[in-house]
């Protein structure tokens, strides 16, 4: 199953040149600096637009296509705007209201509850949104978006008019409706955290043409990736709790590629984590060290070198199938001598926890 | 104290501002709305003509109105083609006078504030399944209902005070078609000032008393904008 996406849009000096097959399930994020189309193509998916010659289907669902077009209030969609956009003259639980009556009882899979419980919004209910913090009235509209048992929910930059307190506090919610609901997400950003955070699967749009996309570990690390480069260059690894080390108060999280040791997080066994390592906090060994304070050592394949600039090089790297990033100076490559399919040990010296 | 004869001029008159700001309502709403989200290019020349009654002497509109409603004219040809009589000199020709008198009192507050409430909050509800005639009574409406207040009340208000096109188009027959503005003339004609000035204390007191509701409202509104 997959969502189908194809628009040739050409409105007065701004051309959107969109083919696209995304996977239906987990965080799509369209990704890509101001005025790239990203919201255009987001408004042309949910039908806010509507073009000529576009091609729309969503699994089985064909929303749009040559003579068809599914006017938005009949797609099956979900859509948070960047402004939170609540209807001023209905109170928060009317505003909830406003969508779920409208949804034939049959097709009602998320209950109004379970919305209002996963956004914790509960003592808002009664409230006009007038009276709202800027948070809150986004996360009233997050649960009124999800009140609607989309099949596919949009995000529009939903966290771009807040500021940095307020992101971190609706985040968490944005990443629980993850594992929660089983609705996928197209989500817009131009926010690479965002982006880190949520994503499973990348797409990348620069002047209305897509210059990329796939799964977001793939996407962060390939060499021919813009993202692979620039000083920020980082990998994902997702993994799970295995366990913690009560005595030196750390805990382990294990990952295909074996297991990562970080300083102890409240986190429950078992529960889903994403790893952030920035490419130049990983270095590169030929044999495995023991005289070291690093633990989190890996055995891994050189997969591809790439120069970056006169002095360092950007090496990806397999460890056991995940793809990862190190950034080493050119010296240090040629006297290892790396190169494609040689055998190293990658260390990373710091991890960061995403989730 | 208010004679018989101006009493009855009293209740033509608020029927007539009713019935008047009801049609204005129902045929401003949809003309409003389209003006407010229209692309149209020429959408000035319409808006000029809705606003041509603000600066015409009342006499030059109620003049056309009375050559197309007489016998000989467009419309009063065609009623009386079809068995019925003119409209010139009834309260029907007065109704039709005053709905394009007071016409841009109603049309341009509700545009403004269609526009107000903007393209977003229509978006939402689509989004939330909202079918189009939906999202406009359940969001645009609503939104827009100070809005509408003020067009009901300034079209009422503004219906009260007519002259002008009703000497033109109504005349001036007792029990059909005169209007305490007209009935106020004739008592100063007739040099019946108390009379005069009951009827004027009348009319300015309810002109008053609605202006000052818009005026309330419109600010109690503004707070409740998000």
């Amino acid at each position: 199953m997959s969502i189908e996406v194809r628009f040739c849009i050409d409105r007065g000096g701004f051309s959107l040149d969109v083919d696209l097959r995304v996977p239906v399930r987990g965080v799509t994020a369209l990704f890509g600096p101001s005025g790239c189309g990203k919201t255009t193509l987001l408004r042309a998916i949910a039908g806010l637009e509507r073009y000529r010659d576009g091609v729309l289907k969503v699994g089985d669902m064909i929303w749009q296509s040559a003579g068809r077009f599914v006017p938005p209030h009949r797609r099956a969609l979900g859509y948070v705007f960047q402004e939170a956009s609540l209807f001023a003259h209905l109170s928060v639980r009317r505003n909830l209201e406003y969508g779920v009556k409208r949804v034939p009882r049959e097709q009602r899979k998320v209950a109004l509850e379970q919305a209002v419980e996963l956004l914790g919004i509960a003592p808002l209910l009664e409230r006009m949104p007038a009276g709202l913090s800027g948070g809150e009235r986004q996360r009233v509209a997050i649960a009124r978006a999800l009140a609607v048992s989309p099949r596919l929910l949009l995000m529009d930059e939903p966290l771009a008019s807040l500021d940095v307190q307020r992101k971190q506090e609706i985040l968490p919610y944005i990443e629980s409706l993850h594992n929660e609901l089983d609705i996928p997400v197209i989500y817009v950003s131009h926010s690479p955290d965002e982006v880190a955070r949520l994503a499973d699967y990348l797409v990348l749009l620069e002047a209305g043409r897509v210059v990329g996309a796939g799964d977001i570990h793939e996407m962060l690390t390939r060499l021919d990736s813009p993202l692979a480069h620039g000083h920020d260059a980082e990998s994902l690894i997702d993994a799970a709790v295995a366990g913690h080390d009560d005595t030196y108060h750390l805990t382990h999280l294990d990952f295909a590629g074996g297991r990562f040791t970080v300083i102890r997080k409240p986190l429950p066994v078992g529960s889903a984590v994403r790893l952030r390592v920035a490419a130049r906090d990983v270095s590169l060994t030929l044999e495995h060290q023991s005289g070291t304070s690093i633990l989190n050592i890996f055995p891994a394949t050189i997969d591809g070198l790439i120069p970056e600039g006169e002095a360092q090089v950007t090496v990806r790297l397999m460890v056991a199938g995940v793809p990862m990033l190190a950034r080493v100076t050119r010296k240090s490559a040629a006297v290892l001598d790396l190169k494609p399919g040689k055998a190293v040990y990658a260390q990373a010296k710091s991890v960061a926890l995403l989730s | 104290m208010l004679s018989e004869p101006d009493l009855i001029a009293l209740a033509i008159t608020l029927k007539l501002a009713g019935l008047s700001t009801l049609i204005l309502l129902l045929l401003g709403t949809p003309l409003a709305w389209w003006l407010a989200r229209t692309r149209w290019r020429f959408k000035f020349l319409l808006e000029a003509v809705i606003a041509l009654p603000l600066v015409l002497p009342p006499t030059v509109l109620g003049f056309y109105l009375l050559v197309a409603l007489g016998p000989h004219g467009p419309v009063g040809g065609l009623m009386e083609a079809l068995g019925g009589r003119p409209l010139a000199f009834t309260f029907t020709g007065l109704v039709i006078g005053s709905v394009f008198y007071s016409m841009p009192f109603v049309v341009q507050p509700l545009q403004d504030a269609f526009r107000a409430v903007g393209r977003r909050p229509l978006e939402v509800a689509a989004t939330l399944r909202a079918a189009p005639l939906d999202r406009f009574f359940t969001v645009a409406v609503p939104l827009a209902r100070a809005g509408f207040f003020t067009a009901a009340v300034l079209g009422f208000a503004h219906t009260l005070g007519e002259f002008g096109v009703v000497l033109m188009i109504g005349g001036n027959i007792p029990g059909e078609t005169q209007v305490v503005s007209i009935a106020i003339y004739d008592h100063v004609e007739g040099l019946e000032y108390r009379q005069a000035h009951w009827l004027s204390g009348v009319l300015l007191l309810m002109s008053f008393l609605m202006l000052a509701a818009v005026y309330a409202l419109n600010r109690r509104f503004r707070v409740l904008q998000p």
